[in-house]
Protein backbone atom coordinates (compact mmCIF):
# COMPACT_ATOMS: atom_id res chain seq x y z
CA UNK A 1 0.00 0.00 0.00
CA UNK A 2 1.51 3.17 -1.01
CA UNK A 3 1.87 6.08 2.12
CA UNK A 4 -1.46 8.29 1.23
CA UNK A 5 -0.24 10.82 3.79
CA UNK A 6 -2.82 12.81 5.43
CA UNK A 7 -5.43 12.25 2.54
CA UNK A 8 -5.79 8.30 3.53
CA UNK A 9 -9.09 8.68 4.20
CA UNK A 10 -10.27 10.14 1.64
CA UNK A 11 -8.31 8.73 -1.12
CA UNK A 12 -9.40 4.90 0.02
CA UNK A 13 -13.03 5.89 0.81
CA UNK A 14 -13.20 7.29 -2.83
CA UNK A 15 -12.13 4.02 -3.94
CA UNK A 16 -14.44 1.91 -1.58
CA UNK A 17 -17.63 4.19 -2.66
CA UNK A 18 -16.32 3.58 -6.45
CA UNK A 19 -15.75 0.14 -6.34
CA UNK A 20 -18.88 -0.44 -4.57
CA UNK A 21 -20.93 0.84 -6.75
CA UNK A 22 -19.18 -0.38 -9.47
CA UNK A 23 -20.03 -3.50 -8.35
CA UNK A 24 -23.38 -3.24 -7.07
CA UNK A 25 -24.07 -2.51 -11.19
CA UNK A 26 -22.16 -5.29 -12.30
CA UNK A 27 -23.86 -7.41 -10.10
CA UNK A 28 -27.54 -6.35 -10.98
CA UNK A 29 -26.54 -6.32 -14.42
CA UNK A 30 -26.04 -9.91 -14.46
CA UNK A 31 -28.45 -10.97 -12.20
CA UNK A 32 -31.42 -9.47 -14.25
CA UNK A 33 -29.81 -10.67 -17.52
CA UNK A 34 -30.23 -14.36 -15.60
CA UNK A 35 -33.36 -14.13 -14.41
CA UNK A 36 -35.43 -12.84 -17.58
CA UNK A 37 -32.84 -15.89 -19.39
CA UNK A 38 -34.24 -18.00 -16.98
CA UNK A 39 -37.94 -17.08 -17.72
CA UNK A 40 -37.65 -16.91 -20.92
CA UNK A 41 -36.61 -20.36 -21.27
CA UNK A 42 -39.51 -21.26 -19.19
CA UNK A 43 -41.79 -19.94 -20.89
CA UNK A 44 -40.72 -21.11 -24.36
CA UNK A 45 -40.89 -24.46 -22.90
CA UNK A 46 -44.29 -24.05 -22.29
CA UNK A 47 -45.59 -22.97 -25.65
CA UNK A 48 -43.01 -25.70 -27.21
CA UNK A 49 -45.21 -28.82 -25.27
CA UNK A 50 -48.50 -26.75 -26.03
CA UNK A 51 -47.73 -26.61 -29.83
CA UNK A 52 -48.62 -30.70 -30.33
CA UNK A 53 -51.68 -30.17 -28.83
CA UNK A 54 -52.56 -27.20 -30.43
CA UNK A 55 -51.78 -28.84 -34.11
CA UNK A 56 -53.91 -32.21 -32.88
CA UNK A 57 -56.68 -30.02 -32.00
CA UNK A 58 -56.25 -28.31 -35.24
CA UNK A 59 -56.32 -31.74 -37.15
CA UNK A 60 -59.68 -32.94 -35.52
CA UNK A 61 -61.69 -29.66 -35.85
CA UNK B 1 -23.51 -4.75 -44.46
CA UNK B 2 -24.83 -1.28 -43.02
CA UNK B 3 -24.95 -0.60 -39.40
CA UNK B 4 -28.89 -0.01 -39.70
CA UNK B 5 -29.41 -4.18 -39.92
CA UNK B 6 -28.23 -4.08 -36.12
CA UNK B 7 -31.92 -2.83 -35.84
CA UNK B 8 -32.70 -6.57 -36.22
CA UNK B 9 -33.46 -7.97 -33.04
CA UNK B 10 -31.79 -11.36 -34.41
CA UNK B 11 -28.99 -9.79 -35.35
CA UNK B 12 -27.71 -7.73 -33.06
CA UNK B 13 -28.06 -10.65 -30.77
CA UNK B 14 -25.79 -12.56 -32.35
CA UNK B 15 -23.24 -9.79 -33.26
CA UNK B 16 -23.40 -9.14 -29.29
CA UNK B 17 -22.85 -12.89 -28.16
CA UNK B 18 -19.49 -12.39 -30.56
CA UNK B 19 -18.24 -9.37 -29.07
CA UNK B 20 -19.30 -9.56 -25.60
CA UNK B 21 -16.33 -11.72 -24.54
CA UNK B 22 -13.77 -9.80 -26.02
CA UNK B 23 -15.20 -6.12 -24.70
CA UNK B 24 -15.71 -7.32 -21.20
CA UNK B 25 -12.05 -8.59 -21.15
CA UNK B 26 -10.57 -5.47 -22.56
CA UNK B 27 -12.95 -3.61 -19.76
CA UNK B 28 -11.24 -5.83 -16.87
CA UNK B 29 -7.77 -5.66 -18.23
CA UNK B 30 -7.53 -2.10 -19.13
CA UNK B 31 -9.78 -0.87 -15.80
CA UNK B 32 -7.30 -2.74 -13.67
CA UNK B 33 -4.22 -2.00 -15.34
CA UNK B 34 -4.76 1.57 -15.04
CA UNK B 35 -6.38 1.71 -11.18
CA UNK B 36 -3.06 -0.16 -10.49
CA UNK B 37 -0.78 1.49 -12.42
CA UNK B 38 -2.36 5.30 -10.88
CA UNK B 39 -3.32 4.17 -6.99
CA UNK B 40 0.65 2.33 -6.82
CA UNK B 41 2.93 3.50 -9.17
CA UNK B 42 2.42 7.30 -9.37
CA UNK B 43 4.02 9.75 -7.20
CA UNK B 44 1.72 12.38 -5.36
CA UNK B 45 0.94 15.73 -6.76
CA UNK B 46 2.91 18.57 -5.02
CA UNK B 47 -0.01 20.86 -4.33
CA UNK B 48 -3.04 17.83 -4.30
CA UNK B 49 -0.56 15.04 -2.24
CA UNK B 50 -2.01 11.57 -2.47
CA UNK B 51 -5.75 13.05 -3.44
CA UNK B 52 -4.96 13.17 -6.99
CA UNK B 53 -5.52 9.30 -7.13
CA UNK B 54 -8.93 10.01 -6.95
CA UNK B 55 -8.26 11.25 -10.63
CA UNK B 56 -8.28 7.64 -11.96
CA UNK B 57 -12.25 7.44 -10.91
CA UNK B 58 -13.70 10.31 -10.88
CA UNK B 59 -12.62 11.53 -14.54
CA UNK B 60 -13.28 8.52 -16.17
CA UNK B 61 -16.74 8.26 -14.78
CA UNK B 62 -17.87 12.12 -15.37
CA UNK B 63 -16.64 11.68 -18.69
CA UNK B 64 -18.82 8.42 -18.95
CA UNK B 65 -21.62 10.40 -17.26
CA UNK B 66 -22.07 12.82 -20.02
CA UNK B 67 -21.07 10.51 -22.74
CA UNK B 68 -23.82 8.06 -22.35
CA UNK B 69 -26.08 10.57 -21.79
CA UNK B 70 -25.29 11.63 -25.61
CA UNK B 71 -25.26 8.04 -26.75
CA UNK B 72 -28.94 7.83 -24.76
CA UNK B 73 -30.18 11.01 -27.04
CA UNK B 74 -28.92 9.55 -30.41
CA UNK B 75 -30.91 6.16 -29.59
CA UNK B 76 -33.49 7.52 -28.80
CA UNK B 77 -33.33 9.92 -31.53
CA UNK B 78 -33.14 6.85 -34.02
CA UNK B 79 -35.97 5.47 -32.51
CA UNK B 80 -38.29 8.86 -33.00
CA UNK B 81 -37.05 9.20 -36.77
CA UNK B 82 -36.69 5.09 -37.46
CA UNK B 83 -38.71 3.26 -34.93
CA UNK B 84 -36.19 0.75 -34.57
CA UNK B 85 -36.84 -0.85 -31.01
CA UNK B 86 -33.57 -1.71 -30.54
CA UNK B 87 -32.56 1.66 -30.75
CA UNK B 88 -34.38 2.95 -27.95
CA UNK B 89 -34.05 -0.26 -25.71
CA UNK B 90 -30.45 0.35 -26.35
CA UNK B 91 -31.21 4.21 -25.05
CA UNK B 92 -33.09 2.11 -21.81
CA UNK B 93 -30.43 0.19 -20.48
CA UNK B 94 -27.91 2.30 -20.69
CA UNK B 95 -29.11 4.67 -18.31
CA UNK B 96 -28.62 2.67 -14.69
CA UNK B 97 -25.06 2.64 -16.68
CA UNK B 98 -24.68 6.70 -16.42
CA UNK B 99 -26.67 7.00 -13.60
CA UNK B 100 -24.51 5.48 -11.41
CA UNK B 101 -21.27 6.89 -13.09
CA UNK B 102 -22.85 10.59 -12.30
CA UNK B 103 -22.96 9.58 -8.60
CA UNK B 104 -19.34 7.80 -8.90
CA UNK B 105 -18.53 11.22 -10.02
CA UNK B 106 -20.39 13.43 -7.68
CA UNK B 107 -19.09 11.26 -4.92
CA UNK B 108 -15.44 11.49 -5.60
CA UNK B 109 -15.86 14.99 -6.28
CA UNK B 110 -17.43 15.85 -2.85
CA UNK B 111 -14.29 13.13 -1.40
CA UNK B 112 -12.14 15.01 -3.07
CA UNK B 113 -12.92 18.48 -2.81
CA UNK B 114 -13.59 18.76 1.16
CA UNK B 115 -9.66 18.80 1.39
CA UNK B 116 -8.95 20.75 -1.71
CA UNK B 117 -11.21 23.28 -1.33
CA UNK B 118 -12.60 23.14 1.87
CA UNK B 119 -15.88 22.05 0.83
CA UNK B 120 -17.76 18.73 -0.03
CA UNK B 121 -20.01 21.10 -2.42
CA UNK B 122 -20.46 24.27 -3.76
CA UNK B 123 -23.27 25.41 -6.07
CA UNK B 124 -20.77 26.17 -8.87
CA UNK B 125 -21.97 26.09 -12.76
CA UNK B 126 -20.91 22.69 -13.68
CA UNK B 127 -21.17 20.98 -10.30
CA UNK B 128 -24.77 21.98 -10.33
CA UNK B 129 -25.22 20.71 -13.96
CA UNK B 130 -23.68 17.63 -12.98
CA UNK B 131 -26.35 17.02 -10.11
CA UNK B 132 -28.99 18.24 -12.68
CA UNK B 133 -28.07 15.34 -15.32
CA UNK B 134 -28.06 12.79 -12.09
CA UNK B 135 -31.73 13.66 -11.34
CA UNK B 136 -32.71 13.78 -15.26
CA UNK B 137 -31.29 10.01 -15.08
CA UNK B 138 -33.42 9.01 -12.48
CA UNK B 139 -36.35 10.73 -14.07
CA UNK B 140 -35.54 8.71 -17.39
CA UNK B 141 -35.94 5.61 -15.17
CA UNK B 142 -38.70 6.55 -13.22
CA UNK B 143 -40.58 7.27 -16.93
CA UNK B 144 -39.84 4.20 -18.29
CA UNK B 145 -40.80 2.01 -15.16
CA UNK B 146 -44.03 4.25 -14.82
CA UNK B 147 -45.68 3.58 -18.11
CA UNK B 148 -47.27 0.36 -19.07
CA UNK B 149 -47.35 0.56 -23.01
CA UNK B 150 -43.76 0.48 -23.99
CA UNK B 151 -43.90 2.49 -27.24
CA UNK B 152 -45.66 5.51 -25.18
CA UNK B 153 -43.05 4.82 -22.61
CA UNK B 154 -40.25 5.11 -25.55
CA UNK B 155 -41.66 8.53 -26.92
CA UNK B 156 -41.62 10.29 -23.77
CA UNK B 157 -38.50 9.04 -22.45
CA UNK B 158 -36.96 10.34 -26.03
CA UNK B 159 -38.40 13.89 -24.92
CA UNK B 160 -36.93 13.60 -21.49
CA UNK B 161 -33.56 12.75 -23.33
CA UNK B 162 -33.51 15.66 -25.76
CA UNK B 163 -34.48 18.25 -22.50
CA UNK B 164 -31.49 16.67 -20.29
CA UNK B 165 -29.37 16.87 -23.06
CA UNK B 166 -29.00 20.42 -22.14
CA UNK B 167 -27.26 19.81 -18.87
CA UNK B 168 -25.24 17.23 -20.63
CA UNK B 169 -23.72 20.10 -22.68
CA UNK B 170 -23.96 22.36 -19.77
CA UNK B 171 -21.69 19.87 -17.66
CA UNK B 172 -19.19 19.61 -20.25
CA UNK B 173 -18.99 23.44 -20.98
CA UNK B 174 -19.84 25.43 -18.10
CA UNK B 175 -16.06 26.50 -17.40
CA UNK B 176 -16.59 28.25 -21.00
CA UNK B 177 -19.96 29.56 -20.82
CA UNK B 178 -19.69 31.39 -17.34
CA UNK B 179 -15.86 31.26 -16.96
CA UNK B 180 -16.55 31.35 -13.48
CA UNK B 181 -16.85 28.39 -10.57
CA UNK B 182 -14.90 26.30 -8.30
CA UNK B 183 -14.31 22.98 -10.62
CA UNK B 184 -11.45 23.58 -12.80
CA UNK B 185 -11.55 22.98 -16.49
CA UNK B 186 -11.18 19.87 -18.49
CA UNK B 187 -8.16 17.78 -17.20
CA UNK B 188 -7.82 16.25 -21.10
CA UNK B 189 -8.14 18.30 -23.76
CA UNK B 190 -6.76 17.74 -27.94
CA UNK B 191 -4.95 21.22 -27.61
CA UNK B 192 -1.56 21.07 -26.83
CA UNK B 193 -1.83 23.11 -23.95
CA UNK B 194 -1.10 20.27 -20.63
CA UNK B 195 -3.59 20.02 -18.40
CA UNK B 196 -2.50 17.13 -16.74
CA UNK B 197 1.10 15.69 -16.42
CA UNK B 198 2.36 12.79 -18.58
CA UNK B 199 3.11 10.66 -15.06
CA UNK B 200 -0.99 10.98 -14.46
CA UNK B 201 -1.77 11.24 -17.44
CA UNK B 202 -1.29 7.86 -19.03
CA UNK B 203 -2.96 5.86 -16.56
CA UNK B 204 -5.57 8.16 -16.73
CA UNK B 205 -6.11 7.41 -20.41
CA UNK B 206 -6.38 3.81 -19.61
CA UNK B 207 -8.82 3.85 -16.94
CA UNK B 208 -10.91 6.04 -19.19
CA UNK B 209 -10.56 4.09 -21.53
CA UNK B 210 -11.32 0.71 -19.65
CA UNK B 211 -14.50 2.74 -18.35
CA UNK B 212 -15.37 3.03 -21.78
CA UNK B 213 -15.19 -0.78 -22.49
CA UNK B 214 -16.83 -1.58 -19.12
CA UNK B 215 -19.94 0.78 -20.76
CA UNK B 216 -20.11 -1.22 -24.17
CA UNK B 217 -19.70 -4.62 -21.78
CA UNK B 218 -22.87 -3.61 -19.36
CA UNK B 219 -24.65 -1.95 -22.41
CA UNK B 220 -24.84 -4.72 -24.47
CA UNK B 221 -25.57 -7.35 -22.20
CA UNK B 222 -28.91 -5.19 -20.61
CA UNK B 223 -29.96 -4.37 -24.32
CA UNK B 224 -29.49 -8.26 -24.44
CA UNK B 225 -31.83 -8.74 -21.39
CA UNK B 226 -34.40 -5.59 -22.26
CA UNK B 227 -34.62 -7.32 -26.12
CA UNK B 228 -35.35 -10.87 -24.05
CA UNK B 229 -37.97 -9.12 -21.56
CA UNK B 230 -39.91 -7.69 -24.51
CA UNK B 231 -40.38 -11.19 -26.18
CA UNK B 232 -40.93 -12.59 -22.30
CA UNK B 233 -43.83 -10.08 -21.88
CA UNK B 234 -45.13 -10.70 -24.97
CA UNK B 235 -45.09 -14.59 -25.06
CA UNK B 236 -47.14 -13.74 -21.35
CA UNK B 237 -49.55 -11.89 -22.71
CA UNK B 238 -49.97 -14.48 -25.77
CA UNK B 239 -50.73 -17.15 -22.75
CA UNK B 240 -53.01 -14.76 -21.08
CA UNK B 241 -55.05 -13.91 -24.39
CA UNK B 242 -54.60 -17.61 -25.28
Amino acid sequence: MPDLGKYAVEVLSAYAVSLSLLALLIGTTLHRSRSVRRALKQVEARRDDQKPAADKATKDA
Amino acid sequence: MSIWEYANPARFMRFSRTVLPWVSAAAALLILVGLIWGFFFTPDDFRQGSTVKIIYLHVPSATMAINIWVMMLVTSMIWVVRRHHVSVLAAKAAAPIGATMTLIALATGAIWGQPMWGTYWEWDPRLTAFLILFLFYLGYMALWAAIEDPDVAADLTSILCLVGSVFAVISRYAINFWNQGLHQGASLSLDQEENVSDVFWQPLVLSLVGFGFLFLTLVLLRTRTEIRARRLAALKQRERVS
